[in-house]
């Protein structure tokens, strides 16, 4: 090698040591100290643990009903991630219907809205006298919390397709489907990718709202029932519960955007 | 196939936006033999750009005709490769599969690409050294400097072996020096290839040290006030821009410019 005799003086000067690299452990430094303040604050202050619990009180509680908080965990979970994956399905062939056409965009954008603007836990009652409650007023109020922000983003990453790459592709004789599939859809991925993580935080919105007003099951249910039994750190429990799990799926989603458009994360991913 | 006419625009109106709307050009007359490299100059906002689309039939006229290869244009015509002042590359592709790209549009292309992939990919890669980008086809734009884009950007608008190469200010937004050097590269593409120019440029050197032809525009509603034949010798060498008889005809073309600015 040609280049080794220029590494060698190097390697004999004095090693600087290489400085700990803090920033993976930064989620979790930043967790602990946010719990311990709390506890601290809560065992100075003597707050009684009926209207805030502390950390290591919540704990216990999570020990203590362990069995039912994984119980309904496992439902609330499952309701979300069904709502959420009818929503990326419909808001992904809602999306490329908008963007396909300035007509239809024009048509279906304000009823967009205006349906958005309704708050969802107006229309669980509505579902429930259609399905009854349970599981699929859950299903369906995650469904259309987190359908609008993929519809929005799939549309907008359609409707700004440069007008130069346009041209260049009609005046190749592209009809429009060529271009929506060369061009569109590709273009759009990233915007559709990043509205996940938006759209899976939404849709525990969603799921818990449902449960709460009108189930037998699931974290929001559990966590009405023991908050009419004044069972503060259970419903604390309960919170910490949807948090991990929030936290959980959007770094999965987070994860899948990275994966599949690598190419428009450039400037992090090449500085690697 | 050399001699005849390849473009012909005769006494083109076009206006956007309806009646009442403006009026981009105006009795526009311009022909392009076949085998020419013609520029196009004027003041800005003259109608440079209408007149890619007019040729390129991505705008029909509302009165007069254009003609590409003996048919009037009527609809997008293929045998047109593009190339603009963006690269827009799409960054999702390799620079190969950018260049790949019209293939996968133009029809009597497209059906044949999945069968011959490999004499394609051949040819991409032939394109691609003869711009100077050997070797970077599996490279993403991105990665790839402004100069480097435009010249894959070149391969792109030529890889269908287009009859007819429209630019518009393709060299816009490049440093001086890569600038000259895509100058020589274009130089040599239209000397070995059959392959009729239209190069739209607010550049004066560049059109007169590229072009055979100059086609100076008036200001809004755009048409040709002159055609200079630009004949000096080829091959022409980058020493050329800075002789005294180059200089003079800038100097023509810059003050028909301004006397075109004026009048507006």
């Amino acid at each position: 090698m040609s280049t080794s005799d220029t590494v060698t003086p190097v390697a004999d000067l004095p090693v600087e040591r290489k400085p700990f690299n803090w920033l993976p452990l930064m989620p979790w430094i930043y967790t602990i100290a946010l719990f311990a303040i709390w506890e601290a604050a809560v065992q100075i202050s003597g707050v009684p643990h009926t209207i805030l619990p502390a950390p290591t009180r919540i704990f216990e509680a999570i020990v203590q009903y362990w069995g039912a908080i994984q119980r309904h965990s496992i439902q609330t979970l499952y309701t979300t991630s069904a709502g959420f994956i009818l929503a990326v399905v419909g808001g992904l062939a809602l999306g490329l219907l908008i963007g396909w056409s300035r007509a239809i965009y024009a048509g279906l954008y304000p009823i967009m809205v205006g349906f958005n603007a309704i708050p969802k836990v107006a229309v669980v009652p509505v579902m429930v006298i259609w399905f009854g409650i349970g599981t699929i007023p859950a299903i369906l109020t995650a469904f259309l919390i987190a359908f609008f922000p993929i519809v929005v983003n799939v549309a907008t990453g359609l409707a700004t397709i440069e007008p130069e790459t346009e041209d260049v592709l009609r005046a190749l004789g592209a009809k429009k489907m060529d271009i929506m599939l060369k061009v569109g859809i590709p273009r759009s991925m990233p915007y559709f990718f990043g509205s996940l993580k938006v759209s899976i935080t939404l849709a525990f919105v969603g799921s818990v709202i449902s449960e709460t007003v009108a189930a037998n099951s699931g974290l929001g249910y559990m966590m009405s029932a023991a908050q009419s039994q004044f069972n503060v750190p259970l419903v604390f429990a309960g919170l910490v519960m949807l948090a991990v799990e929030g936290i959980a799926m959007y770094a999965l989603m987070a994860w899948i955007e990275k994966r599949t458009t690598g190419w428009a994360h450039r400037s992090t991913t090449m500085a690697g | 196939m050399s001699g005849g006419d390849l473009v012909t625009i005769e006494d083109v109106d076009m206006r956007y936006g309806g009646p009442g709307g403006t009026l981009a050009v105006s009795g526009l007359n311009m022909t392009v033999r076949r085998g020419e490299f013609a520029a196009v100059v004027g003041p800005s906002g003259c109608g440079k750009s209408t007149l890619m689309k007019l040729v390129t039939g991505l705008h029909i006229p509302q009165r007069g005709v254009v003609t590409v290869s003996g048919t009037e244009v009527t609809k997008p015509v293929s045998i047109v490769g593009m190339a603009f002042q963006n690269p827009t590359m799409l960054p999702w592709r390799t620079t190969l599969d950018n260049v790949l790209l019209p293939l996968e549009i133009v029809e009597r292309h497209r059906k044949r690409l999945r069968a011959h992939k490999k004499e394609y990919v051949e040819k991409a890669e032939q394109l691609l050294e003869t711009v100077g980008l050997q070797g970077f086809g599996s490279k993403y734009p991105w990665q790839l400097s402004g100069g480097m884009q435009q010249r894959a950007n070149l391969c792109r608008a030529l890889i269908h072996e287009p009859e007819l190469l429209m630019l518009d200010e393709p060299f816009g937004a490049l440093d001086a020096f890569t600038r000259e050097e895509l100058w020589q590269v274009i130089r040599d593409l239209h000397a070995s290839w059959d392959v009729t120019i239209v190069l739209v440029t607010h550049d004066l050197r560049e059109a007169v040290f590229l072009a055979d032809t100059v086609h100076v525009m008036s200001a809004r509603p755009g048409r040709v006030l002159k055609v200079h034949e630009i004949d000096f010798e080829r091959p022409r060498d980058i020493a050329l821009m800075y002789e005294n008889r180059f200089n003079d005809v800038v100097h023509t073309l810059r003050g028909e410019i301004a006397d075109a600015r004026e009048a507006a």
